[in-house]
């Protein structure tokens, strides 16, 4: 294997100087993606490093963004880095990782949602509404289903007026940001606040799994994803096909291995002050269950191969004979189908909805947490387990300033340099990628 | 004539391994090489189409020959009918009067999915590639093979890289690296991988050299010249004569609308062409004076 690599670059660097082409090859190297284009592990790295300074930084922002948030707070406040803060601060951030999963549909497109946040209000109403004793306590799974069914309708309302009538996603869902904040104040009335008795609900965001059920269930995960990621890739090294080197697998699978194992050992280490609590909250579970569908979705069907094209050409989608139409409007219909679940976790974790939910401020948390992922707000650039990273970041800055007692003043204000600054690395990106070709 | 000659770099060409492909790879798909068409039957015929925007006549009863494994190079001024007349092969716009012929047998192409069904590919002169996907993802879009729903990245891999060593492009460094990071050259050669991949026997393009710098050019046309050796029609449109006289083997010149002159190339010089593509004829004498 190395040699062979060895012989490769002897041949490039033989071409480097032969011929016009070469050139344009050598400028062509740096852009493609590191798994694809090297054969050995230092090879990796190499190409890995040239495709950074070219600005196709991937995930890594995320992740400095994430060790520097974390020394500033930790320095500020020696509470934020405790297990029981960390398993707060993901619960809180579920709400925005669902919700960035939700953007992550309209980004793809080089659309946006901004009325996710209310969308996801809507569904929380209507879910808690439908568990009262006034509309007959449906049982949690039918009001569950009936408040998605709803959103999803109000994504093809959405993605109708969008597409067929040729609107711009910004004014539609402009529109659907006071519209639905209407809605919801309409079918709650004046109660103002309105409280779930239902025990399942209030779980979703409430409750945890037993610290023997939280090793099983992670432990399970890890190994299927171990599988499934070494057997694709042997099975492609096997075929001759483009495969990642064999140490940049194992490497993947550590890490996802050590993450799982850190994860539990966080989550079931006592947080509890008065009783003891432990074990991994449910909610985590239903993120990454969204996140992994989505990922599917977007990455291994036709659906997914189609948004993608979308966003990044939508002239050769259609020359393609792709039906724009379609696709665009069942982004939109996921969207907030997604926004509906993130809508159910908020009102779980509250055990209540109330007309102080501010839809405004969570869809901006959506865009800045997919964005900061390392979602392109250009189209055509993203990923699904993007939205989860930027949304841990999004809820680390509102927890560690929450944490500082930052007043909300100053916390919208540094969320909003937060999203500028995650736009403007992306817009430099773009520009730096362009330059390349 | 100077036949152009390969120039590629092949670079990574260990990458590039030409593998068996599994039965999955032909369904209802053939590749180029399985069935080429016989060299020099006709194979689009057009007879006295014509095509009218409103009161601008763009085509005037255009007669033109487009036989299977030859290059025939369609020149003209701006303005001249040539865009209107590939756009009425591609299924763009319907002729408002003339016949067109497939074979020998009279067709109607009304859309540009009724082109596709005949095998008539067109590649842009936009390329019409998403710059975000890679390059086997860019040949199949649209198309895509999947099993139980989900993508069959493996059989599409090895079918585009098999499309593209059968078209000797060997100078991509992976095939898995996105069309962004192509050179212009090499997202022409894609463009063209992906029209000839799907069932196609004849290829149009519209100024497949326009923009390239001189080597990417003559991989360009060495590309043209190898598709036209497999037994595919091409129809070219170029502003470049040079490119013409290398490349083509035949040449029709619209003026106006109007044919003015089709024949082999070896029949025509530079100067002759441009007095049909200015002109619509030619004053000068035979002696060039």
């Amino acid at each position: 294997m190395e040699r062979l690599d060895d012989k490769t670059r002897g041949l490039a660097d033989e071409a480097t100087g032969a011929d016009v082409e070469a050139l344009a090859d050598s400028a062509a190297e740096v852009a493609v993606s590191p798994e694809l284009a090297a054969g050995s592990l230092r090879d990796y790295l190499h190409v890995w490093l040239a495709r950074l300074r070219a600005g196709e930084s991937g995930a890594l922002p995320v992740v400095i963004g994430m060790v520097v948030i974390a020394v500033i707070f930790q320095s500020l406040n020696s509470k934020f880095l405790t297990a029981g803060n960390i398993v707060n601060l993901l619960v809180q951030g579920a709400v925005f990782m669902m919700l960035a999963l939700a953007e992550v549909f309209a980004l793809l497109l080089g659309e946006i949602d901004l009325s996710a946040g209310f969308v996801a209000g809507v569904s929380g109403v209507v879910t808690a509404e439908l568990l009262t004793t006034a509309h007959g306590s449906w049982p949690w799974w039918a009001a569950i289903s009936a408040a998605l069914l709803m959103c999803a309708a109000i994504g093809l309302l959405h993605g109708t007026l969008i597409t067929r009538l040729g609107l711009p996603s910004f004014v539609v869902t402009l529109g659907g940001l006071l519209g639905w904040q209407g809605v919801m104040l309409a079918i709650l009335g004046n109660g103002g606040t309105l409280p779930i008795q239902d025990k399942v609900v209030n779980d979703i965001a409430n409750a945890n799994l037993t610290p023997a059920a939280s090793w099983i269930v992670t432990l399970v995960l890890v190994a299927a994803y171990a599988l499934t990621t070494w057997r694709r890739a042997a099975r492609r090294r096997a075929r001759g096909l483009v495969a990642p080197p064999v140490g940049f697998t194992i490497i993947k699978i550590a890490g996802v291995a050590v993450a799982g194992v850190v994860l539990v050992l966080i989550c079931n280490a006592n947080r509890g002050v008065l009783v003891p609590i432990r074990g991994m909250p449910w909610v985590l579970l239903v993120v990454l269950a969204v996140a992994t569908a989505w990922s599917i979705l977007l990455g291994r069907t036709r659906f997914g191969r189609h948004v993608y094209a979308i966003g990044g050409n939508a002239e050769a989608a259609r020359r393609s004979g792709i039906r724009l139409a379609r696709v665009r409007t069942l982004c939109f219909v996921l969207a907030s189908f997604t926004a509906g679940m993130a809508g159910i976790i908020y009102a779980s974790r509250l055990r209540s909805v109330s007309t102080n939910i501010d839809g405004g401020t969570l869809v901006l948390y959506a865009v800045a947490a997919a964005v900061i992922g390392g979602t392109s707000l250009f189209g055509g650039r993203g990923k699904a387990i993007h939205a989860v990273l930027g949304g841990i970041v999004i809820a680390a800055i509102d927890n560690g300033m929450g944490l500082q007692g930052f007043s909300a003043a100053s916390r919208n204000i540094v969320t909003a340099i937060v999203l500028i600054a995650a736009v403007t690395v992306d817009a430099l990106a773009r520009r730096n990628a362009t330059t390349t070709r | 004539m100077r036949r152009v000659v390969g120039v590629g770099v092949h670079v990574g060409r260990d990458r590039l391994v030409v593998v068996p492909v599994p039965a999955t790879a032909s369904r209802g798909e053939s590749l180029p090489g399985e069935s080429p068409p016989s060299p020099g039957s006709r194979l689009l015929e057009l007879r006295g189409v014509s095509k009218r925007f409103g009161p601008v006549l763009a085509l005037r009863g255009v007669d033109l020959d487009v036989p299977a494994g030859k290059v025939t190079a369609l020149a003209g001024d701006n303005g001249a009918g040539k865009s209107v007349l590939i756009k009425t092969i591609a299924g763009i716009h319907a002729p408002d009067g003339g016949q067109i012929y497939w074979q020998g047998r009279p067709v109607h192409i009304r859309t540009p999915r009724d082109a596709a069904a005949l095998g008539i590919q067109t590649v842009y002169q936009d390329l019409a590639l998403a710059d975000n996907l890679d390059i086997v993802q860019n040949m199949f879009l649209g198309r895509e093979r999947a099993r139980a729903g989900l993508l069959d990245d493996d059989s599409m891999e090895m079918s585009a890289t098999e499309a593209l060593a059968g078209l000797s492009v060997t100078t991509v460094r992976s095939i898995r690296q996105p069309v962004a990071s192509l050179s212009g050259g090499q997202r022409q050669a894609v463009a063209i991988a992906r029209a000839v991949l799907w069932n196609s026997r004849l290829v149009i393009m519209d100024e497949p050299t326009a923009a390239l710098g001189v080597a990417q050019t003559e991989m360009v046309l060495d590309l043209v010249r190898n598709l036209a050796g497999r037994g595919y029609a091409v129809l070219l449109i170029s502003h470049n004569l040079h490119d013409v006289f290398v490349v083509a083997d035949r040449i029709a010149i619209l003026h106006l609308g109007r044919m003015v002159a089709t024949g082999e190339i070896g029949d025509f010089d530079p100067q002759t062409v441009v007095d049909y593509m200015t002109f619509g004829r030619v004053d000068r004498h035979p002696d060039g004076h």
